[in-house]
């Protein structure tokens, strides 16, 4: 059970030569259930964007295990509202990894399809058009196709965005669901209380990695404040994080010197099953 | 009855040319029209149009060495057309700058180009054919190229459907499940200018593209279907071919302009008119029903 799902080895991702992720290391076990927490642009959604394979890391590697498909939920989705299609016509779009290109959408793939709609309680809405649905009901057409996708690792960028208390209820319920049936799942979310109580893992992101590892150690105050102490601007002048400081580039363990200040952050940063 | 049936058959029955440009416009509506709906799904319409003006200095380029052959204007056409279609598509995939300001970038280059190549040697009257095309005077070459076309059109529509659909949904989700993606914007790139290029023997350049965005503009206004939308703009540009083409027969017309103006015609009844059109959503309004 205790199998990697993904790994990262001393990941670096950004845009331009400036880093939003720095030297992650660390592995999300397979079935784990986790929140990625931080303050604005600490690097949660880019992140997400390395895993899936959208933006190439700039140094260091992210390893998938073997076979793992992956549902990815954006944050800022580049969905086409005005764009002629029915709730069901988005929906099947999850069928692709089975499907793919040419393949025939059979009986069972329809059934898939309404029981996904009936579990997010859009039932009837089959045939509506997506410039028709309020924010909230998109949301959970998404999520939907997220069922549809019936995928291994699922990543949610900020779902619980513009929902209503209710809806997010049902959502949490479906990843709930989505842990019980041993898939791994990892969830931006800014809402504390909510990740406290439903996500037993947490990595708290200030660009490095601040903590990792049960919600309980992970969200304590000390964290919390060194977590919201990072600069989040870029500086032009910023000094050049030398490749050379990186033999260690396989050795999860190892703190990173070449950080002075950060070192202690960095110490429990590597997480409980880096080492 | 007579006289209905002198009005629009026997024009079709009696000459062999107006058969070969009905059959040769009706080929190009097949292929052209499904096109146009994805470009004005992808808010590409205006792009379709520099596609069109991009080709001419290919065309311009066979005319001044072969004069006004088939072949090699085509030829030289789809060669322009893909230089700039995939010189637009890579650098707005690969660069910041968006697809609109690439594409008007790379026509305004091509046009200028073909301008230039048409006028060191070419008459006016060269050049209006190639601006206007002669759709009065295609032959069997020609014919054969414009159902080869379609025929790669429909096929390719076909197999990669899904993707072209997934690409406009949510195309941030195709590339998170596929690495179809990229292949599917150049191959929809490369549909758009081998219709054009087709086009652009029976239309001329500059009107080849609204025989693919006008019907497919027109079809917006009556579904609400991709699949649907497809079909009505396919039967908008056969409707169109026909109608044109007996204008341009009884009136005395130059034939490409009375087809593009036929569909032109039924753009402005649909805007008004349709289903989905002005009209109707001003009068439905009034109505509402409990939930």
């Amino acid at each position: 059970m205790d199998k990697a799902c993904l790994t990262f080895r001393d990941l670096t991702l950004g845009y331009g030569s400036h880093p939003a992720v720095h030297h992650l290391n660390g592995v999300v076990r397979r079935g784990s259930l986790t929140a990625v927490v931080g303050a604005n642009g600490s690097g949660k959604s880019t992140l997400m964007k390395g895993i899936v394979g959208a933006l190439k890391p700039m140094a260091g590697a992210v390893t998938k295990a073997d076979g793992v498909r992956i549902a990815y939920l954006p944050q800022q989705s580049e969905l086409d509202r005005s764009f002629p299609a029915r709730v069901v016509d988005l929906v099947s779009l999850g069928l692709w990894s089975r499907r793919g290109l040419l393949g025939r959408h059979t009986a069972q793939d329809r059934a898939t399809v309404a029981e996904a709609l009936a579990a997010v309680g859009l039932e009837g809405f089959e045939t509506r058009a997506l410039d028709t649905l309020s924010g909230g009901q998109l949301q959970r057409t998404l999520f939907a196709r997220v069922l549809v996708q019936d995928a291994e690792l699922i990543l949610l960028d900020e779902p619980f965005n513009a929902v209503d208390a209710k809806t997010v209820g049902d959502l949490i319920a479906l990843i709930k669901r989505w842990h019980g049936e041993e898939r791994t799942v990892m969830v931006v979310a800014h809402d504390l209380d909510l990740v406290r109580h439903n996500f037993p893992e947490t990595l708290l992101l200030a660009r490095q990695p601040v903590a990792w590892g049960a919600t309980a150690t992970t969200l304590t105050p000390e964290n919390m404040a060194r977590a919201r102490r990072f600069h989040e601007a870029w500086e032009d002048d910023a000094p050049w994080c030398e490749p050379d400081a990186h033999h260690h580039a396989h050795d999860h363990g190892h703190a990173h010197h070449h950080h002075a200040h950060d070192a202690d952050a960095l110490a429990s940063a590597n997480g409980p099953k880096a080492a | 009855m007579q006289a209905l049936y002198a009005l629009l058959v026997s024009p079709f029955v009696d000459y062999a040319f107006m058969q070969k440009a009905l059959f040769g416009s009706l080929l190009l509506s097949a292929g052209a029209c499904p096109v146009g709906v994805f470009l004005m799904l992808r808010r590409m319409s205006l792009s379709g149009d520099a596609m069109a003006h991009a080709i001419l200095p290919g065309a311009a380029a066979g005319f001044l060495f072969y004069g006004l052959e088939i072949l090699p204007m085509t030829v030289g056409g789809l060669v322009a057309g893909i230089v700039v279609a995939l010189g637009a598509g890579a650098v707005s995939r690969f660069t910041v700058q968006r697809e609109d300001a690439s594409m008007a970038a790379f026509y305004l280059i091509s046009l200028a180009l073909g301008v230039l190549l048409v006028s060191v040697r070419g008459s006016s009257v060269d050049l209006m054919h190639v601006l206007f095309g002669t759709v009065l005077a295609l032959n069997n070459e020609a014919l054969g190229l414009i159902g080869a076309i379609a025929a790669v059109t429909l096929v390719s529509l076909f197999v990669f459907w899904r993707a072209l659909v997934a690409e406009c949904l949510d195309p941030l989700f195709l590339r998170s499940v596929s690495r179809l993606g990229s292949p599917v914007h150049f191959i929809f790139l490369g549909l758009v200018v081998i219709n054009l290029v087709g086009g652009f023997q029976a239309l001329g350049t500059l009107l080849s593209v609204g025989l693919m965005i006008l019907p497919a503009a027109a079809a917006r206004f009556w579904t609400a279907r991709v699949e649907t939308m497809c079909v009505a703009a396919v039967a908008i540009g056969f409707a169109s071919c026909v109608a044109g083409l007996l204008l341009s027969y009884h009136a005395a017309l130059p034939s490409g302009p009375a087809i593009i103006l036929s569909a032109g015609a039924v753009y402005l009844v649909s805007v008004l008119a349709g289903t989905r059109g002005a009209l109707r959503a001003r009068l439905v309004t009034h109505r509402h029903r409990t939930a």
